[in-house]
Formats: C-alpha cells, structure tokens, sequence
C-alpha cells in the first residue's frame, strides 16, 4: 500500500439557519480546498462525501452529484458515505484505501448538512433513525436519551455518584466552550462556567442543554493525494497513518460492554496497529463529544485514561493545552457544532492544521504535535479511527 | 434463510404480553430481542422460546424531549432490563411518576407488559414496545 497525504482543506463556520444550501456549503469549502492544494477541479479523481438528512432538511438527495458539477470536477466519480454522524469519517477512510491502492492519486473528501432547517423536533425524529427503529424507537429512544442511559449506567457501573458525575461531565462542557472561543469556525463562541451547565434545561436525565451539542449546518472538506503527488504539490504534507472502522448492533445487543463501546475499541487498536502507535503516543485527539458523557466514554475506549477515571482527568486539566494528551482544541462538537455529516472531515482538517503547526495564531496549538488521532461515532452503529502523522 | 421470529411476529406476540427470543442448541444463550442468529456464538442452531417477563432495571433515562410528533407522551421513562434469562431489552418504565425516576431505581425487579406506538409517517405501522413495571 502507498502513504497517503492530506494536502489542503477548507472548512466554513459552522453555524444555525445557513441561508446557503449543502451543495453551495460545500463547493465554497471545496474552492478553498482545491486553491489551497494548489490544483483545479479537472485534477480531482473522484469524491467521497458524506451527507445524511439532505433528503430530509433540503428535499435534496445524491448532493455529491451537484456538488462536484457546480464546482467543475465535471463527470467525476461521487459517492455519498451515510453511517449517521460518522458519514464524513468513513468518506475518508474509503478515500484513503482507494489513494493507497494506486488505483486513484487525489481524491476529494466532503462533508455537509443543513440539519438546523428541519428545526428541532423533525431533526430529533430522523436523528433517532439511527437507532434500532422497531425494537428500540418505539420506546422513545433519541440520541440524548441512548447517551443519558449510558450516563447512568457508567455512574452505576463505576460507582460515581451521579453528583459527581456530573460535575465531571460540566468539566467537559466548560473546557470544549473555553477552546471553542478561539476557533473563529466555531458555531459557538460563549464563556460557560460548571453553573451554567448544571442550571441548563434537562433535555433528557441526567444530560442537560449544556452537555449536548447543537444541532448544525456546516461544511468542510480535505485533499487526498498519494505520497508522490504530495511532494511536488506541498512542502508541508500531513500523512494519515492508520485508520479503522467497526460497526455494532442496537443498543441493547451491546450489553456486554455497555458502558463500554466494543466498536470504537476495535477501530482504534485497528488504527494503533496499523500506524504502529499507541496511545501514548498521540501528542492530540479530536474525539466524538456529542455529548459531554460521550466524552469520558471515548478518552477511555481510545486509551488514553482508565475505565471510569476519564471524568478527573478532564478536571485536573490532563485534557488542556499542555496537558497528558490535548482533546477537542477546536471546541469540539459542543462548541464548533455538529453538522454530522461534516463532522469527521472537520476534525480531519483541523488535526491537519495542528499538525503542521498552523493553530498558533489561534492561542490553540499543540506545540510539536507528532501524531493526531480523530474518532468518530456514528449512532449506534458506526466507530471510525484515524492517525495522521506529521512529516 | 428466512428468520424464525420477524419482527412483525414479535410485535404481535408482545401485545399479548409474550415476550419471543431465540434460545441457542449451541451454546444456550438467549437472545432477545431476536436476531438472524445467536447474538453470542453466531450460530443458526436456535429454538423459539417465551421468557418470563422478568428482569431488572440496569439503567434509565427520563425525557423531556421526543420525537416529532411524539411530543404528548413526555415525560416518559426509558429503561434497559436485564431479563432474567440474560439479554437486555429497552423499553419504558410505567405506574411511576417520570420525573420522580431516580439512580434508586437502578436493580429494582420489573415486569414485563407492552404499549402499542401507533407508528408515524416515518414508520412502517404500529409496534408494541415492551413497558416494565416495579414487580412487588
Ligand atoms: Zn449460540
């Protein structure tokens, strides 16, 4: 197989009520990309993009179609990745073996969603699509419950009071806020202190307004090229070094774990494998905090604190700048929004940027990062790890 | 092949309060809700068998949200059952008040009846879900 290199991205901010449609989201992002990797439509390959409710929040299926005709990469191959709000993640994933392969040099990598157009009721139904729709929908599953039933069961399972938990899970909110600030792509730029969150609407118990992420419109996208295209397009090249996806099934067939999940587990030591890493040495992680639970559960799946102590790292600051290992310096999904099927692209481009040392004007770089890891969950059943490598 | 519980027959089942699975010849696991085959060794060898009805709370969440078009049925108490034949089933908790659901109610014996979700324009027609009661 042949390394593959991230060459430029681009991304929008994210935002609520984007006045543009996905296909106009996502070839802006998509001409910043091209220009920034210094090549023209015509060099793209092919597409990968990932989008899921367009049917739903537009009326507009197969956006990877438009979209690569309105930005002149006429008659190229498209694909749409849907696995919920992992589609961005298993998008690049696919790209990364076709480029491995040689079957392709550069492939185009999208994301995109205009989810804040069904408005909140509409986007709780079809987001709950991602859950078992007989045996589980019926009972009044959604996204923020199926996370809340985790919360109690890892308050249960690890024996911390739920008080504590939950000032644990605000630790979470207030630092993804704090960093979000910085990240003028961010949905939301607001200060919010452990007060705010544990006074914060009760959505679902015990997850409240602010231990959820927002719902989302948004766009971004990255370039991949093989090692050879690479060097003659960029002195700085990002390499993605390991990468691994796993599915499960609905929630409750997982209960051998829970609150463990099996899948991201398997994802990650598939990625750790093949970049012949391991947790200890990822020098930053963007991982999948659509809610501040969803946090505690992924830094631990991932390997970076033990079963039921991810909750005092984030309070001691081990997950800050400076600290054991930096998560989610972009503000994460709370903060920079959750345009889902745009988020997995998203933490690719950024991770990209820290690692080519490109955050400092920020205040948010990770200095010397060496290593990036992204996960990704997508409902109940899609996990997806990515490496990447700086030169 | 063709499954031995679809699910159209289990939710049948469930309205008469009989909760379907499929017990493994192999390896005796139960697995409920059911599947093509045993959700632990994979295998097809699997017989149609009732369970009891009854289990324990391992978790729980009450909502304040819900679905579009759902929203008369808030608050409502989900809960994942430990059944005492062994898997896990989501459902709701009944004959409690929603918001007075606590961490108290984790390990409390339940048992099982059903309610009937009518379907909405995004379902493919009614389905009865398993509800739980605190058994005495
Ligand atoms: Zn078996």
């Amino acid at each position: 197989m042949r390394k593959v290199a991230v060459l430029g991205g681009g991304h929008n901010k994210f935002c609520f009520n984007s006045p543009k449609t996905s296909v106009e989201m996502l070839s802006e992002v998509a001409m910043d990309a091209i220009i920034e990797s210094n090549l023209k439509p015509k060099d793209i390959q092919a597409i990968n993009v990932g989008n899921v409710l367009g049917d739903f929040a537009e009326g507009q299926g197969m956006v990877q179609s438009f979209f690569a005709n309105d930005i002149g990469c006429f008659n190229v191959p498209a694909s749409r990745f849907e696995g919920a709000c992992a589609s961005g993640s298993m998008a690049l994933r696919d790209a990364v073996m076709w480029v491995a392969s040689g079957y392709y040099d550069i492939v185009l990598v999208g994301g995109v969603e205009r989810a804040t157009a069904m408005g909140t009721a509409l986007a709780t139904r079809t987001f709950a699509m991602f859950g078992d729709g007989h045996y589980e929908f019926p009972a009044g599953f959604t996204f923020p419950a199926a996370f809340a039933l985790l919360a109690h069961l890892y308050s249960d399972r690890y024996g911390i009071p739920l008080e504590r938990l939950k000032e644990q899970m605000a630790a979470v909110s207030v630092q993804s806020h704090e960093y979000g600030m910085k990240n003028p792509n961010a949905q939301i730029h607001k200060e919010i202190s452990k007060e705010d969150v544990l006074k914060s609407f009760m959505v679902t118990t015990p997850i409240q307004l602010h231990d959820a992420c927002p719902f989302s419109d948004g766009a971004a996208v990255v370039i991949l090229a093989s090692e050879e295209a690479a060097k003659k397009l960029t002195d700085k090249p990002v390499y993605i070094t390991g990468i691994g996806q796993a599915s499960s099934g609905k929630l409750s067939s997982q209960f051998q774990y829970l609150p463990r999940l099996r899948a991201r587990e398997l994802a990650s030591q598939q990625a750790y494998s093949m970049a012949g890493l391991t947790p200890k040495d990822i020098d930053i992680c963007e991982l999948h905090d659509c809610f501040s639970i969803a946090s505690l559960i992924a830094a631990e799946g991932l390997g970076f604190f033990e079963f039921g102590t991810a909750g005092e790292a984030w309070e001691r600051g081990e997950t800050r700048l400076g600290g054991k290992i930096p998560i989610n310096m972009s503000g994460g999904l709370k903060s920079k929004g959750h345009p889902i099927g745009a988020t997995g692209v998203s933490q690719a481009y950024e991770l990209t940027r820290q690692l080519r040392g490109q955050m400092a004007d920020q205040g948010r770089q990770v200095d010397g990062a060496k290593h990036a890891l992204m996960d990704t969950l997508g409902g109940d059943g899609v996990l997806v790890s990515v490496i990447f490598a700086a030169e | 092949m063709e499954y031995k519980i679809i699910f159209k027959d289990y939710s049948k089942a469930l309205k008469k309060n009989k909760l379907l699975g499929l017990k493994c010849n192999d390896c005796g696991t139960v697995t409920c809700p059911p599947m093509m085959v045993c959700q632990n060794c994979a295998g097809t060898n699997q017989e149609i068998v009732e369970l009891k009805g009854d289990g324990k709370v391992v978790t729980f969440t009450t909502s304040f949200i819900n679905s579009e078009g759902r929203e008369n049925e808030m608050p409502i108490t989900i809960v994942m059952v430990e059944l005492d034949e062994g898997p896990w089933i989501m459902g709701n908790l009944v004959d409690m008040d929603p918001t007075k659901v606590t961490m108290d109610v984790i390990g409390k014996t339940v048992k099982l009846g059903h309610r009937v979700f009518p379907g909405d324009k995004y379902s493919a027609g009614e389905m009865a879900r398993p509800v739980f009661s605190i058994s005495n």
